[in-house]
């Protein structure tokens, strides 16, 4: 068996000009959001009495959880079943997963009227068990805890014996270099636990985030509205899940001028191609079943996002991932994996948005400049994250070409890091 | 909610008035046993004249706007159809009859209070709630804010406070219900209406009436009461002359709203067994994979 390359923390600096433009697109984020909690929902969003749910459940919160599902599908192949060789691909997906369904939490505070109350679903008195979103938000909650436990080896490997806090703090050096090593003890030995938890967990809620909109059939389009609703957002979290470790590694890549893990990539891309391959024809088939395929050539705005959504998302990136050729190259690989990210986001962007019909309705909704200068800082705040916790932590592996220095970095830095994870 | 104190006389006199007096339906025994029944509204938009003192009453009941009685009486609000907002749990619309123009359909809207409400289905805190007096309450101290009772109601009644920044509520009507289980009155759209139009009783005694009314004007009603066995029944019940869908309202199956998730919800998750039996499984195959790979 071959040893995976073991990560390191990122040696570059943090001051570039994409962090610089990064940061201000996140600070104008931020500002919007401001306002937001000074004024009102009213005042910066185009919700209605009719749109009650916009731009910020559709894509901060839903897209935002199904493509973090990269950090389940990632543990299931190489920590459950075992394939060691992916291993490379854990750390930058669990990552990924962590900070994903934190800015999912961070929108939905945006998103919530009385944002004070988000923690209100764990008071017994209070839970409502047969609310879909109850299940949901019992299990994000959970879910997000778990990510962080699950990262935590990776803050212990990092601290362990370099703890160096400045000033007066110093005398905490000790205490918590202790703690991080008992930490390392115990989860090392229950990790599993957390683990196999972590992918039910995301099973349950990444399929009731389908089963919300169940609620709604005399709003919901035919096009996306069917009661197996619930598996196909669990099939298509499965696809994106895939697709995303596959897209995110390459961009990792080409941003940090580092040579593409293709054996790896060229290999995982095969699941994304299965479980592409199955959501799509549970797609085709259900439309089929239901003889709802008219309303896709009525012409009108839904059917083209649903078009769009077939043809772009699911048709053509499975084309490419049937093909060697195409899986082989980083720009074929780059430019399929993008293609179902893509097509995920527009699944939920319509199931959300575009398929919900309300009566009533004076117009369509369309989000707000505020409500987009929000979401896209949050995408900005989500890869400034990345960037810091690269930078810090042993995310990234290292270059199979390493410098002499960089290896030794490896070498005192990680002894024991593979066996410590799952024991 | 033990309802008690609900005004008879109310039901009573309308019941009276339109003749129905001696009715067995009208019997004033309020039997232990009834009380698990809830109460209801029969709008008879037949009866309605556009008066819109409905929504006086209740904007001044529920201290929704000071507007006086005179900030009600403009008509031109009808060229339009209106929506409830935040500051109106109930409107009134006017629907003109091509047949006949010089008579039009004048239709009061709010929370139809659902047997099985969408809104509390929905709800993931519990804070819209099925009373058994047949009101659909709100507790603006349990909710978050989420509004999927928005997204879930049928009928698209709840509105939100977009513009309160701090302690924005989900407004609709409230059946009156502090005025009407504690008070001891009828709702304050009730007690206003001039003519027959609003009816408040027992939903089913409410049936009753609606049947008798139509039995007894066949040429005046459509005979259909609108909420009977729509998504599983409304307390607020109407009769009509004309199709509903021409007046604003939409049409319904019989199957209630909670019935297109609940069953599913529990049945994926019952008593947590299925993701236990996952939870064991990936917890087994990550023992024995592992244990594959060392040999
Ligand atoms: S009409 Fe809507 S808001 Fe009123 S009880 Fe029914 S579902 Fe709830
Ligand atoms: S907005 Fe409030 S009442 Fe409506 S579903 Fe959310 S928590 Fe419940
Ligand atoms: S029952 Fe009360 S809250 Fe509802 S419309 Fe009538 S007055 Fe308003």
């Amino acid at each position: 068996m071959s040893v995976p390359s073991h990560p390191v923390s990122l040696r570059r600096g943090l001051l570039t000009p994409g962090v610089a433009v990064l940061s201000c697109i996140a600070l104008t984020g931020l500002v919007v959001a401001v306002y937001r909690f000074v004024f009102g929902l009213g005042a910066v969003t185009n919700l209605t009495n009719q749109y009650p749910w916009g731009l910020w459940i559709g894509v901060d919160v839903a897209s935002g959880v199904a493509l973090a599902a990269g950090g389940f599908t990632s543990a299931a192949v190489a920590h459950v079943f075992h394939r060691r060789k992916y291993e490379v691909l854990v750390r930058p997906a669990l990552l990924t997963a962590m900070l994903g369904y934190t800015f999912a939490v961070i929108g939905l505070m945006a998103d919530l009227g009385r944002y004070y109350n988000i923690w209100h679903p764990l008071l017994p008195s209070m839970w409502q068990g047969n609310s879909v979103l109850f299940e949901v938000a019992m299990c994000v909650t959970i879910y997000l805890n778990v990510l962080y436990i699950e990262f935590m080896p990776i803050v212990c490997e990092r601290f362990i014996g370099r703890v160096g806090l400045p000033g007066p703090l110093r005398l905490l050096n000790g205490p918590i270099d202790v703690m991080l090593r008992i930490a390392r003890g115990t989860l090392s030995k229950i990790m599993f636990l957390f683990i196999a938890g972590g992918v039910v967990l995301s099973c349950m809620h990444q399929s009731s985030l389908g089963s919300l909109l169940l609620i709604a059939p005399y709003k919901m389009s035919p096009l996306w509205y069917t009661p197996i609703m619930p598996l196909m957002f669990l099939l298509s979290a499965f696809a994106a899940g895939f697709a995303m470790v596959v897209f995110e590694s390459l961009l990792a890549s080409w941003t940090f001028g580092r040579k593409p893990e293709m054996p790896v990539l060229f290999a995982y891309s095969r699941f994304v191609a299965v479980f592409l391959g199955v959501y799509g024809v549970a797609r085709i088939s259900d439309l089929m079943i239901r003889e709802a395929w008219g309303a896709a050539f009525a012409g009108d705005a839904a059917s083209y996002m649903f078009l769009a959504e077939i043809g772009l998302g699911i048709a053509l990136p499975l084309a490419m991932l049937f093909s060697t050729r195409v899986r082989r190259t980083p720009a074929g690989l780059l430019t399929a994996s993008s293609l179902v990210v893509f097509g995920v986001l527009l699944n939920r962007i319509n199931v959300f948005l575009v398929a919900f019909k309300p009566p009533y309705a004076k117009a369509p909704y369309f989000p707000s400049v505020p409500e987009i200068l929000v979401t896209v800082g949050l995408v900005a705040g989500l890869v400034l994250a990345y960037r810091v916790c690269v930078t810090v932590f042993p995310v990234l592996p290292v270059e199979e070409h390493a410098t002499d220095e960089a290896a030794e970095t490896v070498q005192q830095r990680c002894p024991v890091q593979a066996e410590s994870y799952v024991s | 909610m033990e309802n008690s104190t609900f005004d008879r006389r109310q039901f009573l006199c309308r019941a009276g008035a339109v003749g129905l007096a001696g009715l067995s339906l009208a019997q004033p025994a309020l039997a232990a046993t009834d009380i698990a029944e809830g109460y209801g509204v029969l709008v008879d938009t037949t009866e309605c004249i556009g008066c819109r003192k409905c929504e006086y009453a209740c904007a001044k009941s529920n201290e929704l706007s000071d507007l006086p009685l005179e900030g009600f009486e403009d008509r031109s609000v009808f060229n339009e159809p209106r929506r409830m907002t935040a500051d109106a749990y109930t409107v009134v619309n006017r629907y003109d009859d091509t047949a006949h123009p010089e008579r039009p359909t004048f239709i009061k809207v709010q929370c139809m209070h659902c047997l099985k409400p969408a809104c509390a289905s929905a709800c993931l805190v519990g804070a819209l709630r099925p009373q058994s007096n047949g009101a659909v309450t709100y507790d603006p101290w349990k909710c978050m804010g989420c509004r999927y009772c928005m997204v879930a109601c049928p009928f698209q009644v709840p509105a939100y406070e977009y513009d309160h920044a701090l302690t924005p509520k989900v407004s609709k009507c409230s059946f009156c219900f502090e005025r009407v289980s504690k008070g001891g009155k009828a709702p304050a759209c009730v007690d206003i209406c001039p003519p027959m139009c609003l009816t408040f009783a027992k939903r089913s005694e409410l049936l009753t009436l609606a049947r008798e009314k139509v039995k007894a004007h066949p040429e005046q009603y459509l005979d259909h009461v609108y909420g009977e066995h729509e998504l599983g029944g409304t307390s607020w019940l109407y009769l009509t002359s004309r199709p509903v869908t021409e007046l604003g309202l939409m049409e319904f199956g019989e199957k209630p709203i909670p019935e297109y998730t609940e069953p599913l919800q529990h049945g994926i998750f019952k008593h947590g067994v299925p993701p236990m039996l996952l939870f064991g499984l990936l917890a087994v195959a990550t023992k024995t994979f592992h244990h594959k790979e060392d040999e």
